[in-house]
C-alpha cells in the first residue's frame, strides 16, 4: 500500500497541471469562437509560414 | 469577370470566388501612419472556413485595414482600420462586392456584451469541479472495489481534503442563489441542490470521522459539476440573447445630418436635435424627425409608417414625419416636433402600453421548480424525521435524508432544459435567426394564430412592373430609355423588367430629372415625360401605384406597379395552414391592394386601413378570444402590436423600432424562417417535456429506495449520471438536421 502514497500525489499533481493549462487556455481567449477554430484549422494558410506572436490578426499579405 | 456571378445570401457562392482572388498588390498599412479605429461588421451569411478566409483576406486587401479577425461564431468580424471619413462603408461595399452581406454594428454598444466575465468564471468552476470529481471517483473506486479499514479511512481523507475546497470554491453560484431566494422567503432549485451539496459534504464528513463505511465526497461532486454545466448552458442562451438584443440595438446608428448656418452639414445623435434645425435628407434615407419641408421636391414612401404602398409628393409645406423615406430627390426640412408630440413618440407611448397589458410569461422550468423544490424538501424532512425518530438512529437518518436530497438531484431542471434551449437557439442562428429572448421559443410552440403585415413583410417593399401587355413595345422601350438614368425605385423597377426584352434602342436627347415630378426628354422633336399624374395631367384613378408616360401632348399611358411578394410568401403561408394555423393580414394599406394580396395567397382574413391602434386592438380581441397569436411586421405601425402579440418576429430589414419591440429577428429577406422556427419551438417544448417525464420516471423508481437506506454511493454515483447522460442525449437529439 506504499505505493499509494506516490501513486495518489503523482495523479493529484498531473491533474493539477491539466487545470492549470485550462485556466490558461481559459485566460488566453480560446474560448470565444469555438466554431471559427473549429473551421481554421482546415486552412492551409499557415502551414508554410507560421504567423509571427502579435501578428494573427493582421492576414492581409500572406500569400 | 467571377464576383459578377457570385450570388449574395447563404448559397455562399463567394466561397468558391475567394480561392481565386487577385493577390493585393497594395502596399501594405503603415500602422502607425493614421489614427486607427475599431470597426464591427455583422455578417449573417458567412458559415465555414473559406468564408472566414475570403472575407480576412478581401479586408487584409484594403489598405485602410491594418487587421482583421472573423468570429464565426458569432457571425461578426472586427476590423482595426485607418480612421478616415466613410471607411466603413467602403469595407461594407467592398464585402458586398465578393458576396457577403455586411451590416455595420455599434461597437460602443457591443463593448459592453463582448466581455463575458461571467461565462468564463462559470467555465473556471466547472475546471475546478471536473477535476476534484476525477481525482475523488478514482479514489471511491478504490473504496467501492473493498478497501479495508485504514485504507478507506486514508481514501476518504484524501478526498475530504479535495472535496472541501474545490466545493467551496466551485459551488459558490447555488449557494449564493439559494441564500438570496432564503431572504427572500421563496424556494427555488438552489435551495434543495445547495442542501444536498452540504448535507452530503456534512454526513461524509462524520462518518469519516467515525471510520464510516459510506461518503458522498464524489456525489456532492458530481451534483456541482453536472448542475454547473447546466448553469454554463443557460447562461450561453442569455448571452446569445443578449447579444443578439445588442446587436439589434446596434444594427442602425442614430443620427442625422443638420444644416450648418454656413451651408455646411454635420452628423449629429437624434438626442441633439432642436426645434428649428434644418436637416438634410438625401434620397433613399429615413426622415430623422416630424417637421416640415422648407426646400427641394421629391416624393416620400410612408409605407412603414402607414402600410401604404403609394409615395406621395413632396415639397415645399409639405409635412414629413420621422420614419418616412424620401424617395427621388435632396430634402431640406425644418424640424418642428421633438420630445412627445411626435410619431415616433405616440407610438412609442402605444407600445409601452401594449407590453404592460401583455402577462408575463413564466417559462416551464421556473414553473417546475416552484413545486419541485417543496416536494424534494419535503421528501428529505420525511425521510430524516422518519428514520430518526422510528429508527431511532440519527446517523443513519441523516445519511439517507442526504441519500434522498442526492437521489432526487434536479438534473432534468438544471441540466436538460438548458440543453435543449441552447442546442435550439443554436439551430436557429445557424437558419439565421436571432432569438432575443428566451422564453420566446416556448411561448412560440404555443400560438394558433400568424397575423401578418402586409408592405415589408409579405412584401419586400421593393416594386414590380405589372400588366406589361397592355402596353406598346414603342411605350416600354421609351419608358426605359427614360428610366435609365435614374435612382428613383419606379424607374428601376422599369429597367428590371424591361432588362430581358430586348427592346429596339430609342435615341432620346435632353434627358432631365424633375425631382418629386419625374424625368423629361426629347424624341423625333417631341418632348416625353415619365412622372406622377398631375405633371401629365392623366387622371389620378388607380388603386396601384402608377407612373405616367406622355409624349408630346397625347394622353398619357400609365404604367403600374405591384409590391413584389416575398419570393417563398405563397410557400410559407401554405405550410403554416397546412400545419393548422389560422392565418391573418393586418395591413395599414388601402382596401385594394390588401384584398388582391390575400387573393393570392388564398388568405381568407384580412384587415385593411388600420391604424397602429386598431391593431392593437384586432391583437387583444383575438388574445380574448383565447388564441395566442404571433405577430410578424416591420412597419412602425406594427410596432405596438408587435408588443402586445403573444410573440413577436421582424424581417432584418425593419425599421429599428419594431426590431427592438420583437421576439425574434430573421435575417437575409425570406419569409420561410416562420414556419422553421415555430416547427423547432414546437419540438424544443417536446424535448423538454419529455425530459421532464424521464425525470419523474427516474425518480419514480429511485426516491423508494432512497427511502429504503438502500442506496450505496456507488449506486448514487451511476444513478445520477445515468439520468443525466440520459436527459442531456434527448436533449440533443434536437440538433440534428432531419
Amino acid at each position: 500500500m506504499n505505493v499509494l502514497m506516490i501513486l495518489i500525489p503523482v495523479s493529484l499533481i498531473l491533474g493539477g497541471i491539466g487545470l492549470l493549462a485550462f485556466f490558461w487556455s481559459l485566460r488566453a481567449n480560446q474560448y470565444d469562437d469555438p466554431e471559427g477554430d473549429a473551421a481554421r484549422i482546415l486552412s492551409d494558410r499557415y502551414d508554410d509560414h507560421p504567423a509571427e506572436s502579435g501578428d494573427e490578426a493582421k492576414n492581409s499579405s500572406e500569400n | 469577370m467571377t464576383d459578377a456571378a457570385v450570388p449574395s445570401g447563404i448559397g455562399c457562392g463567394a466561397c468558391a470566388v475567394a480561392g481565386t482572388l487577385p493577390r493585393p498588390d497594395v502596399p501594405p498599412v503603415a500602422a502607425d501612419a493614421h489614427r486607427l479605429r475599431r470597426i464591427e461588421l455583422s455578417l449573417p451569411s458567412i458559415h465555414c472556413a473559406n468564408c472566414i478566409a475570403g472575407v480576412e483576406r478581401s479586408l487584409g486587401s484594403s489598405a485602410e485595414v491594418a487587421g482583421a479577425r472573423v468570429n464565426l461564431t458569432l457571425k461578426r468580424v472586427s476590423i482595426t482600420a485607418a480612421d478616415t471619413p466613410g471607411v466603413e462603408e467602403r469595407l461594407i461595399a467592398l464585402l458586398g462586392a465578393r458576396g457577403w452581406e455586411a451590416r455595420p454594428l455599434d461597437s460602443a454598444v457591443l463593448e459592453a456584451t463582448r466581455t463575458d466575465a461571467e461565462g468564463r468564471a462559470l467555465l473556471a468552476r466547472i475546471g475546478v469541479a471536473g477535476f476534484a470529481l476525477m481525482n475523488v471517483m478514482l479514489l471511491s473506486i478504490a473504496v467501492w472495489s473493498g478497501a479495508d479499514a485504514s485504507t478507506r479511512d486514508l481514501m476518504h481523507w484524501i478526498s475530504a481534503a479535495i472535496a472541501l475546497p474545490a466545493v467551496a470554491f466551485a459551488a459558490q453560484p447555488f449557494f449564493a442563489n439559494a441564500l438570496r431566494a432564503l431572504r427572500a422567503g421563496r424556494l427555488d432549485m438552489d435551495v434543495p441542490i445547495s442542501t444536498a451539496i452540504l448535507l452530503a459534504l456534512g454526513v461524509s464528513v462524520t462518518e469519516t470521522l467515525q471510520s464510516g463505511e459510506n461518503a458522498f465526497f464524489d456525489a456532492a461532486l458530481m451534483l456541482t459539476f453536472f448542475l454547473l454545466i447546466g448553469r454554463y448552458l443557460a447562461h450561453l442562451t442569455r448571452a446569445a440573447a443578449r447579444s443578439a438584443a445588442a446587436e439589434v440595438a446596434a444594427l442602425e446608428v442614430h443620427s442625422a445630418r443638420r444644416l450648418l448656418a454656413d451651408g455646411t452639414a454635420e452628423t449629429v445623435p437624434l438626442d441633439a436635435l432642436r426645434e428649428g434645425d434644418t436637416l438634410l435628407v438625401a434620397p433613399g434615407q429615413y426622415v430623422p424627425a416630424d417637421g416640415t419641408v422648407i426646400l427641394g421636391h421629391s416624393e416620400l414612401d410612408t409605407s412603414m409608417l402607414t402600410g401604404e404602398t403609394m409615395p406621395a409628393g413632396a415639397g415645399p409645406g409639405t409635412v414629413a414625419r420621422a420614419g418616412m423615406v424620401n424617395i427621388s430627390g435632396p430634402l431640406h426640412i425644418r424640424v418642428e416636433a421633438l420630445g412627445e408630440d411626435t410619431v415616433l413618440r405616440q407610438i412609442a407611448r402605444l407600445v409601452e402600453s401594449a407590453e404592460q397589458s401583455r402577462s408575463r410569461y413564466s417559462n416551464l422550468a421556473s414553473r417546475a421548480s416552484g413545486w419541485y423544490s417543496h416536494v424534494v424538501n419535503v421528501l428529505a424532512v420525511t425521510a430524516l424525521f422518519g428514520w430518526g425518530l422510528i429508527g431511532g438512529d440519527w446517523r443513519v437518518a441523516f445519511n439517507i435524508a442526504a441519500a434522498v436530497l442526492i437521489i432526487t438531484c434536479p438534473c432534468a431542471l438544471g441540466l436538460a432544459v438548458p440543453a435543449v434551449l441552447t442546442t435550439a437557439s443554436g439551430r436557429l442562428f445557424r437558419n439565421g435567426v436571432l432569438l432575443k429572448d428566451g422564453d420566446a421559443l416556448e411561448r412560440l410552440a404555443q400560438i394558433d394564430t400568424v397575423v401578418f403585415d402586409k408592405t415589408g413583410t409579405l412584401t419586400t417593399g421593393t416594386p414590380v412592373l405589372v400588366a406589361m401587355d397592355a402596353l406598346s413595345t414603342e411605350t416600354l422601350a421609351l419608358a426605359a430609355a427614360l428610366a435609365a438614368g435614374s435612382a428613383h425605385p419606379l424607374s428601376r423597377a422599369i429597367c428590371t423588367a424591361t432588362a430581358d426584352l430586348e427592346l429596339p434602342p430609342v435615341g432620346i436627347s435632353g434627358t432631365t430629372e424633375y425631382p418629386g415630378l419625374g424625368t423629361e426628354a426629347w424624341w423625333n422633336g417631341e418632348r416625353v415625360r415619365l412622372g406622377r399624374a398631375a405633371w401629365v395631367d392623366a387622371p389620378q384613378d388607380k388603386t396601384r401605384t402608377t407612373t405616367w408616360l406622355q409624349r408630346g401632348d397625347r394622353p398619357a399611358v400609365p404604367l403600374e406597379f405591384e409590391d413584389q411578394l416575398r419570393p417563398d410568401a405563397p410557400a410559407t403561408i401554405a405550410r403554416l395552414r397546412d400545419n393548422g394555423l389560422s392565418v391573418e393580414i393586418l395591413s395599414g394599406d388601402t382596401a385594394g391592394p390588401v384584398a388582391a394580396m390575400a387573393g393570392r395567397l388564398g388568405i381568407a382574413t384580412w384587415t385593411a386601413a388600420v391604424t397602429p391602434e386598431e391593431k392593437v386592438a384586432k391583437l387583444k380581441d383575438l388574445s380574448a378570444a383565447g388564441h395566442k397569436v404571433l405577430m410578424v411586421g416591420d412597419g412602425l405601425n406594427d410596432t405596438a402590436a408587435l408588443a402586445a402579440a403573444h410573440v413577436s418576429m421582424s424581417p432584418a430589414s425593419a425599421i429599428d423600432a419594431s426590431r427592438t419591440a420583437s421576439d425574434l429577428i430573421i435575417l437575409g429577406g425570406r419569409l420561410r424562417p416562420v414556419v422553421d422556427t415555430w416547427w423547432l419551438a414546437r419540438r424544443a417544448r417536446r424535448r423538454v417535456l419529455e425530459n421532464f417525464a424521464l425525470a419523474f420516471a427516474y425518480n419514480i423508481v429511485t426516491v423508494p429506495v432512497a427511502f429504503a437506506g438502500l442506496v450505496t454511493p456507488l449506486i448514487a454515483a451511476i444513478a445520477m449520471s445515468a439520468s443525466s447522460v440520459l436527459v442531456s442525449l434527448n436533449a440533443m437529439r434536437l440538433g440534428r438536421t432531419e
